[in-house]
């Protein structure tokens, strides 16, 4: 599989100022030195806890953060910054899903207008299909009805949806027409920050079932960013774990979810709650076994010392499998 | 015999809409003992809320109408006054909502919140300061005397929802509520409060309602499970019952829905149609049916007994459609 997306070394810092001259006197390290690579077709999960950089490499990614270092390549070509993602008409092609669709949608437009925005910007693609027409955009009034109206039908929702508000849908509903705008453009790659998260079990469903189709029918690549492990693990091929920053473990989602090694992964699978009855004591005890095994061997994984705990540069196990530890460790 | 610190009877809640009553839940009867969870589980709008914030006294009494029977500790609480409510509250029943951020009072230091939870019912206590840092303490926060000084947005998520259950157990209550604890928050600290929870459960020997539509998280810590749609109990039993031996389509949806129960690559169910609105609710009938698009339509329209039935000892389902119900007819209808 060809690769879509890469991003090398990239660093996203935050100055910290304080002081009469509001000087900056140190940073924050939102992302610290990731690199990661998205093939065509396939879904990579970013995990990780609130606050440890995830959604700020998706907004990176898309262009709402500027890298403080690193380099972001599409299809080989350089895209770190906004006037040269600009320049390939970048964001036709990588659009994003946020977790909030309430927030997402302007309340004062009706979903066909919604739908028609990023088609007025970028044109009308001559063909279907990710990314299958390059140069080829209409921005014909009767060509932008149409792609809205076939949107529409992808998301499975009636044409008189055109006229309607987003707050007369809902909330799966929503997230679903949020997904019908991020596909207007036959875009290659969407970044999906939490989609899911704030919906019931049975819409969830809906919408997890629909991104599998959409991924199947136009060989979309996702990003898909989330703290609910069960759902990345049913969602994803490639997994990321991230903690304050650094990337602590990448993998197949079987080498994750079936061989994890490092300390802080362990501790994430463990924080899942036990899926049967019997396994609750099980379960209980691993945890208890996991927050002492951190306690006693966090400084095989993390830099000495470091506060907040800075994990090491990853060391390849298998083909797939990369862990941070201490490499004189082995 | 246990000790019933919980009795809710054919319990309905009807809300004024545009000078007309509408029912929202309707005939709920459920216990709970001392020293167990009870855990009601639902989608959105299948009126869980709404039943919890009742044995809160917190719908206004201009708009609602609560009927039935609800005792706490034997005292029956339907029909008590505004007045009569705040010596209660707190007192008997503390309540753990959600969004910690939205209920803490952003200008209030955490502590002077907890204080006043305690001096409420109980204005000249000379022990608050100290009562405070137990509480701090009961609900693992370490360093009780700085964050006793913090506001909540110095706080992070985790901690908050911390100092909630704090204020929630301040008087000591038999019975907690909690309304989605751990909601809006990430898997480790998810697994740390759901920990609190029943570590203060077992300690306290107390009772807890907990609201919730997360499958994961009624697994990990409740007894009992009543599942709960379009205002009425549709299946309840020990959560063994529930989660091995579902009967009611509905459980049985639910449970096909969660990614943690089906094998990689296999699709999840999605349950078509929406929650019906309160003016389409009908209470004599099985409405979630509706959403069974291969159900026979006489099944799907027959009346239901008021009676649930007992599948098994404990165990109790409400209809009889769920003898029809078989995911092997999925695609029956749809060509």
């Amino acid at each position: 599989m060809a690769d879509l997306l890469k991003i090398e070394h990239l660093k996203v810092y935050y100055p910290e100022r304080a002081g009469f001259f509001n000087r900056i006197v140190s940073y924050i390290k939102a992302v610290d030195d990731v690199s990661l690579t998205i093939e065509e077709g396939k879904t990579y999960g970013l995990v990780g806890q609130s606050g440890s950089g995830k959604s700020t490499i998706g907004k990176t990614i898309v262009g709402l953060e500027d890298p403080t270092a690193g380099k972001i390549f599409y299809k080989g070509q350089d895209v770190t910054t906004i006037k040269q993602k600009r320049k390939i008409n970048f964001n036709k092609e990588v659009q994003m899903v946020f977790q909030d669709s309430q927030s997402s949608l302007n309340p004062r437009k009706t979903i066909g207008e919604i739908l028609a925005e990023p088609l007025k910007n970028f044109g009308v693609p001559a063909k279907i299909g990710a990314g299958k027409s390059e140069n080829e955009r209409s921005f014909d009034k009767e060509k932008i009805d149409e792609r809205v109206l076939e949107l529409l039908d992808i998301v499975g929702l009636p044409e008189r949806t055109v006229s309607q508000y987003p707050f007369q849908f809902s909330g799966g509903q929503r997230q679903r027409i949020v997904v019908a705008r991020a596909l207007a453009t036959n875009p290659k790659l969407i970044v999906a920050d939490e989609p899911v998260s704030a919906l019931d079990l049975s819409v969830q469903a809906q919408v997890l079932n629909f991104m599998k189709k959409i991924q199947k029918t136009y060989g979309i690549s996702f990003l898909f960013i989330s703290h609910d492990l069960g759902v990345v693990r049913y969602m994803t091929d490639t997994i990321a774990i991230m903690h304050h920053g650094r990337f602590v473990e990448v993998g197949t989602t079987e080498d994750i979810f079936e061989h994890p090694e490092h300390i802080y992964t362990k501790r994430l699978l463990a924080a899942i709650p036990s899926q049967t009855v019997a396994g609750r004591e099980a379960k209980r005890a691993e945890r208890e076994a996991n927050e002492r095994d951190f306690d006693e061997k966090k400084w095989a994984y993390y830099e000495e010392n470091s506060a907040p705990l800075r994990a090491y540069g990853l060391v390849q196990r298998t083909g797939t499998h990369f862990v941070a530890v201490r490499e004189e460790n082995e | 015999m246990a000790e019933k610190l919980l009795e809710a009877n054919d319990v309905s809640v009807d809300f004024r809409i545009n000078n007309e009553y509408l029912k929202a839940i309707s005939g709920i009867n459920l216990t709970i003992n001392r020293g167990k969870v009870l855990a009601l589980v639902g989608e959105s709008g299948s009126g869980k809320s709404t039943f919890a914030t009742s044995i809160m006294g917190l719908h206004n009494p201009e708009y609602t109408k609560v009927s039935g029977s609800i005792k706490v500790a034997g005292k029956e609480l339907v029909g008590l006054s505004e007045k009569e409510f705040d010596d209660y509250r707190g007192v008997s029943v503390g309540m753990i909502f959600q969004d910690p951020l939205s209920s803490l009072n952003p200008l209030m230091k955490i502590g002077d919140q907890i204080a006043e939870a305690i001096t409420v019912h109980d204005k000249n206590n000379p022990e608050v300061k100290n009562r405070v840092r137990t509480l701090l303490n009961d609900v693992g926060i370490d360093e009780e005397k700085r964050v006793a000084d913090q506001y909540p947005h110095q706080l992070s998520g985790g901690m908050r929802q911390r100092v909630m259950i704090a204020i929630a157990l301040a008087n000591e209550p038999d019975l907690i509520i909690a309304d989605e604890p751990t909601t809006a928050l990430d898997a480790i600290i998810q697994a740390q409060i759901l920990e609190l929870i029943k570590d203060i459960q077992k300690k306290k020997d107390a009772g807890v309602l907990l609201i919730t539509h997360n499958l994961d998280v009624v697994s990990e810590l409740a007894d009992d499970v009543a599942v709960m749609y379009a205002g009425q109990i549709v299946e309840k039993g020990s959560v063994e019952q529930i989660f091995e031996n579902p009967k009611h389509p509905y459980t049985r949806s639910l449970l096909k829905a969660d990614p943690n129960n089906v094998r990689p690559g296999e699709e999840l169910y999605s349950i078509p149609g929406t929650v019906p609105s309160l003016a389409e609710m009908d209470f004599n009938k099985d409405s979630f049916l509706q959403r069974v698009p291969w159900l026979d339509e006489k099944v799907v329209n027959a009346d239901v007994p008021e009676q649930m039935e007992e599948v098994e000892p404990g165990h109790f389902v409400r209809g009889t459609a769920w003898k029809d119900f078989s995911f092997d007819d999925v695609n029956r209808n749809e060509d």
